[in-house]
């Protein structure tokens, strides 16, 4: 079983988590491409675990869950903030810091 | 192989919807299959307990995270195509693309040597070699994580905590202010009419009649208003209504006879529709 199909699947899952980071406008389906981007990411380390023959790249994923799952729970309050003072979730909305 | 064959264009399409789809929910779904795909993958690849924390703490916890937001804020315009950046659209997926041929032909080119497998490592049991390497090489970053993680709780509820400002107003307050209003305005002091209840439409997404036939605006949710879901209350239906029991009066004279009789001897019930139509 070739390694390289699981990379190149998760090369195009990251690439297309890329492009919805800048092409959509929702601030919570922007925070859904992170999230496919971090999982693109996780295959490519259980792959490289399975080419080199050791545990260490399951780890490097786990502490990868472990990292995304912190960031989802802070960006979402941060995003329901956003929401109750602005009444949009929308990340165009939030550009105080431009003026 | 024949599995990664299967679910990787499945992967890739649901990949590709979460672009595409104008409602954050069907993208919240779509992500949910991905993030199955790559469990039975991970399942495939030799990683059991990956594959577990797949499901129960991607799809089962923090996609299940992504739901409950979605129905606390709604629908908002932030779903609308417009662009505010001209040619931002075009330039984004120009240079995502660009960037995807890099990595996979890069990823394509690179020889890897030969696949070792997870055999050997996995010997003892996948959970027990990563418990081994979790509490002896990585301990302080597992020790970090966990701080990571009460970081997290602690400024979720910090960010979601409100500290009320205002005192809460009680009944008396609301019952004050209303009768300020009327005094004020003139706005009516009861509540809200209810909505239209007919033979045929009785749900609240449907409008009361005013006795005009008009539908009224307020008896209906403003929720229900800005979804668009409202129901047009048939405006002349009580036109016909009341001809058609203007109808059944001319043909009244028959009653006494007929086996209703009794029922509806009253002459002044069956009129009750016409005078609400002329009021």
């Amino acid at each position: 079983m070739s390694a390289t199909p699981f990379l190149v699947l998760s090369a195009i899952l990251f690439t297309i988590g890329c492009i919805g980071v800048l092409t959509r406008r929702n601030a919570i389906v922007v925070f859904m491409c992170i999230e496919l981007m971090l999982n693109a990411s996780n295959l490519a380390l259980v792959t490289f675990s399975r080419v080199n023959g050791n545990l260490d790249g399951q780890v490097a994923a786990f502490f990868v869950m472990v990292v995304a799952a912190a960031e989802v729970v802070v960006g979402l309050a941060i995003i329901m903030t956003i929401f109750r003072t602005r009444r949009s979730a929308s990340v165009d909305d939030a550009s105080l810091l431009k003026y | 192989m024949v599995g990664f064959w299967f679910l990787a264009p499945v992967m890739v399409a649901a990949a590709l919807g979460i672009l595409f789809v104008r409602k954050a929910v069907h993208a919240a779904l779509l992500l949910a299959v991905v993030m199955i795909g790559l469990a039975v993958l991970y399942l495939v690849q030799d990683a059991p307990f990956l594959f577990t924390v797949q499901i129960i703490v991607y799809t089962g916890a923090i996609l299940m995270l992504f739901l409950f937001v979605l129905m606390l804020v709604g629908v908002d315009a932030s779903d609308s195509v417009v662009e505010t950046i001209r040619g931002q659209r075009v330039m984004a997926i120009v240079v995502g693309l660009l960037f995807g041929v890099i990595v996979v032909l890069g990823v394509g080119q690179v020889s890897l040597g030969a696949v070792q497998g997870l055999a050997a490592a996995n010997a003892g049991g996948n959970v027990p070699g990563l418990a081994q390497l979790l509490f002896s090489k990585y301990v302080f970053a597992f020790e970090a994580t966990s701080a990571l993680l009460i970081t997290a709780a602690v400024g979720a509820m910090v960010l979601a905590h409100r500290e009320r400002l205002t005192p809460k107003s009680t009944q008396a307050d609301l019952a004050a202010r209303r009768m300020q209003a009327y005094a004020e305005h003139g706005t009516h002091p009861g509540p809200l009419p209810a909505p239209g209840v007919y033979a045929r439409h009785n749900a609240v997404d449907t409008p009361a009649l005013l006795p005009d036939g008009s539908p009224s605006e307020i008896s209906v949710s403003r929720t229900l208003q800005s979804h668009g879901t409202v129901k047009t209350a048939p405006t002349r239906d009580i036109d016909r209504l009341t001809g058609a029991i203007g109808d059944g009066t001319s043909n009244l004279p028959v009653r006494g006879s007929g086996p209703r009789g009794g029922i509806d001897g009253d002459p002044s019930d069956t009129s009750r529709p016409e005078e609400g139509d002329q009021a």
